[in-house]
């Protein structure tokens, strides 16, 4: 499960922000937005999460995932079009290959709710 | 306190002392990619190939898509023209590492253990051990070869230059839709066995297109390590990137 590894970097980089804090807050709830075309399984990452924070400084933090969809830009059309993740990557209107990606490629820690020490 | 003084009607009564909150809540906007230190680590990788004026190729497939044999061939190829080191990422063997070394090259083993894919730590590693055994700047090429996997070698950088994936005639025309981000992200795609092709109900024109609509710029070549068809071709393109690379620098220095 390639989400153990994610959460992993997830860990270490929130582990980065909090070192780097004169007072250490308690994090509560760590608010993540995750796109529908990277290779993170929001399921699999909410496990990994309660397993691995158990003990550490995130033990007893809330995961939140909010998902973003897959949306493309058809330059040929001058339209966003969202295609079917797993079939159709082209235009369904002109079969242009899916050239810019407007949403979707997000892997990003969006914000921490804390609480001060 | 002044702020709801305006806004209240009537001031209101002063909390009393065991009300007043200890700890105060806030949100931290961390706005950070979820793989930041990777990405960190894989800039300062990126940073010393660039020093020492080598290029680096990350190499992706699904495991047994021949990776290991296209080195092989790469390396006998490209050897007499370029000085070519490799870093590999085998799960718990060193099997394909003892595979390269008879090619005379410097070849740098990682054993990820449980992990699937290599992150910019791990190549950080290779790289120190390559740094101490062999003198770096009179490398070209170092290729990485990443443990094989579809789908998260795509999202962890190691400091290469180029990305290029692997697939081969055996996995089906369907695996590009399946795991798009990897042939998204690719620069270039070997669609490899070609050999076993007439043996297989595979189109290979299928496949082509399948990578285009997700990525329409990926250069893409038809090889087989085996008998040695469409190596020239690759080759060409690896030498294309590395001369690239070498004029870029030269023009950033």
């Amino acid at each position: 499960m390639h989400e153990t590894d994610m959460t992993k970097a997830l860990i270490v980089t929130i582990q980065d922000w909090w070192d780097a804090q004169p007072e250490r807050p308690t994090i509560q709830k760590v608010h993540l937005i995750v796109g529908a075309f990277t290779c993170v399984e929001p399921a699999s990452l909410q496990f990994a999460f309660d397993v691995q924070t158990q003990g550490t400084f995130l033990d007893g933090s809330e995961l939140v995932i909010k998902d973003i969809p897959l949306v493309a830009h058809c330059h040929t059309c001058r339209a966003d079009y969202t295609p079917d993740v797993g079939s159709q990557y082209a235009c369904p209107t002109c079969n242009s290959p899916m050239e810019d990606i407007r949403s979707g490629r997000e892997l990003k820690i969006d914000r921490l709710e804390c609480v001060a020490a | 306190m002044e702020r709801l003084y305006k806004r209240g009607p009537l001031p209101p009564a002063p909390l009393p002392l065991a009300f007043i909150p200890m700890h105060q809540t806030f949100d931290a906007a961390i706005e950070m990619n979820l793989l930041h230190a990777n990405q960190r680590g894989a800039d300062h990788n990126r940073a010393h190939f660039d020093e020492w004026g080598i290029t680096c190729i990350n190499l992706m497939s699904s495991p047994g898509a021949g990776k290991t044999q296209l080195l092989e061939s790469t390396l006998k190829g490209l050897e007499p023209d370029l000085n070519i080191a490799v870093i590999e990422g085998d799960m718990t063997t060193e099997l394909d590492a003892d595979r390269l070394r008879q090619y005379g090259v410097p070849v740098i083993a990682i054993n990820t253990g449980r992990s699937c894919h290599l992150d910019s730590k791990m190549v950080a590693g290779g790289i120190h051990q390559l740094q101490h055994s062999h003198e770096p700047t009179t490398l070209d090429l170092v290729v990485v070869e990443n443990v094989g996997n579809l789908v998260c070698p795509a999202e962890f950088e190691v400091g290469e230059h180029a990305k290029v994936a692997l697939l081969s005639v055996t996995e089906g025309e369907d695996k590009p839709l399946k795991y798009p981000v990897m042939f998204r992200e690719a620069d270039c795609l070997l669609i490899t066995k070609t050999d076993l092709a007439p043996y297989l109900d595979v189109d290979l024109d299928r496949i082509e297109a399948n990578v285009r609509q997700i990525n329409p710029d990926v250069a893409i070549f038809r090889v087989s390590a085996k008998t040695g068809t469409g190596l020239t071709a690759w080759f060409e393109w690896v030498q294309q990137t590395v001369m690239n690379q070498t004029n870029r620098l030269q023009l950033t220095v």
